[in-house]
């Protein structure tokens, strides 16, 4: 071991930046962490990914054409365009929120850019979210809708989703580690979404004055968009795009805007 | 000679009646109108350690010690006063990392090789003689849960000392593993010794960090009471300490 003799201590003249790993590797093993640890424990692994998205469809399915009947066709792949979005941005947020306080034994052992977490909580569920999504491709095409060059727009739209939840647990996860309730106080905002998302509604019904306002919601404006593109056949309206755009990008920069503020007591709360 | 650690005047403080994180805590302490109480892990502690040089923390409970590692590890913020650091760090009081007890051998050894701040073509070039020196053979590819203590204690120790720092912080409390693999560890901080690394020590017993630290800074109750010599440093701790 000789040979690793260290290289001139004295070219190397940094300021206190204690970190020098390599951050997409470190987010890679995050994410593989977190994915491999849900699914090793589970029998029917992935399947469980299926499961909870078709068995609230086939709730909601009963309810809305059995016990309030309604005249929509594709019922089915109407409520799965909105329920893989809202699973999707739920069990996003809330692995996100919990993360700085779950990973604390990282965080107050290694230097590592603690932002780092609670993004790779969120990505970890983008492969939950892949396989849900393949489900609604399969609804869409059984209700006889065909594949068409819309679907371009859905890599921005899931995008856009993405990110906004990025940011939005950021701020979570930091507020978490000052006040351990914050859990609690995502999870019933998800409750009140479930019925503020055109999820088993359609937004035509919202009526005109609040329609601008939900627009700004980036759940509601990607079942919409969803909606538009994989059942009317057609491009989402440009205004929706320029909205859900806007919020996910304003909604990452508070994100870490609130993160750097408040990482500096971290270790102390942690 | 080039500065590896300089830390100028730093302070760092915690509020007493800490763990205050839930929300109706938080509330309460709106209404109350009595200030929290600061308490003071380290008060003005300035020290410079030169590339190379071995430097060893003395001090009893509560010193401070840990405090001041966590610092100049970058886990912590100072509340007053600077900490510059040059070159890389491994801290050997974060072993194991990330580790979970699901996850493979291999797969631990990736995650916490990146936590530690490896590169992705570092940890594959070096996964073999990490593997070898820590001596768990096949088990590699077993899940954790599996290792025993030791041999999770001897994954990590490997883990940690490829990472080929310039600044090496090590805790007393170091037994890992069996005797053959504690000299195996042993050898390794000589190594580093020589290969004229930063060495940093938390120490109670001047024999074990005899020849490797040079220096040793003695604090009580967060505050710098002497820097000099080890022998000097240690006798005068002792003769305080045990009169």
């Amino acid at each position: 071991m000789s040979a690793s003799v260290s290289p001139a201590l004295a070219q190397q003249c940094e300021p206190a930046v204690y970190w020098h790993g390599d951050r997409m590797f470190l987010l890679r093993n995050l994410i593989l962490k977190d994915f491999k640890i849900r699914y090793r424990n589970m029998s029917l692994g992935v399947f469980w990914s299926l499961l909870n998205p078709l068995i609230m469809m086939g709730v909601l399915w009963f309810v809305f054409t059995k016990v309030f009947p309604n005249s929509r066709p594709n019922f089915a792949a109407f409520v799965l365009c909105g329920l893989v979005p809202y699973n999707f941005f739920t069990i996003a947020w809330v692995s996100g929120t919990v993360s700085l306080v779950e990973n604390s034994a990282i965080i107050k052992r290694v230097a590592v850019p603690r932002g780092v977490v609670p993004v790779a909580a969120v990505l970890s569920n983008v492969v939950h979210l892949v396989i849900q999504i393949a489900l609604l491709f399969t609804a869409v095409l059984i209700a006889g809708q065909g594949v068409n060059r819309y679907w371009l727009w859905l890599p921005v739209v899931w995008g856009c989703e993405i990110v906004f939840v990025c940011g939005l647990s950021l701020i979570t996860a930091s507020l978490n580690v000052y006040a351990r309730d914050m859990r609690y106080v995502v999870e019933s905002c998800n409750t009140i979404l479930f019925w503020l998302v055109p999820i088993f509604y359609d937004f035509g019904v919202v009526p005109a004055r609040f329609q601008d306002i939900y627009q700004y919601n980036p759940v509601a404006a990607l079942v919409m968009a969803s909606r538009n593109i994989l059942l009317d056949g057609r491009a989402p309206h440009g205004p929706l795009l320029v909205k859900l755009a806007w919020s996910s990008v304003l909604m990452l920069g508070a994100g870490v805007a609130a993160y750097r503020i408040l990482r500096r007591r971290f270790f102390d709360y942690l | 000679m080039s500065l590896a650690i300089e830390c100028s005047g730093v302070s760092k403080y915690f509020m007493r009646h800490s763990g205050r994180v839930l929300l109706r805590k938080h509330v309460e302490s709106w209404f109350r109108t009595s200030h929290r109480e600061r308490f003071y892990a380290l008060k003005n502690v300035s020290f410079r350690l030169e590339a190379g040089e071995g430097l060893a923390l003395i001090g009893t409970n509560g010193a401070g010690k840990s405090t001041l590692l966590s610092l100049v590890a970058g886990l912590a913020e100072p509340d007053s006063g600077r900490i510059a650091v040059n070159g890389r760090i491994v801290a050997l009081l974060q072993l194991g990392a990330g580790f979970h007890l699901d996850l493979t051998g291999a797969e631990n050894l990736f995650l916490n090789a990146s936590l530690i701040g490896m590169s992705a073509r570092r940890a594959a070039e070096l996964f073999d003689k990490i593997v070898d020196f820590s001596g768990i053979g096949e088990f590699i590819n077993e899940p954790l849960r599996t290792y025993s203590s030791g041999m999770i204690m001897r994954l990590a120790f490997s883990i940690a000392v490829h990472m080929d720092p310039d600044i090496l912080i090590v805790d007393e409390v170091l037994g890992v593993g069996d005797h053959a693999f504690q000299m195996k560890c042993q050898e390794k901080i000589w190594e580093f010794k020589r290969s004229r690394k930063t060495l940093l020590f938390v120490s109670h017993a001047a024999a074990s960090v005899e020849g490797l630290c040079e220096r040793a800074l003695w604090l009580d109750r967060g505050e710098a009471v002497m820097d000099g010599a080890l022998r000097e440093v240690v006798a005068a701790y002792e003769g305080r300490v045990h009169p």
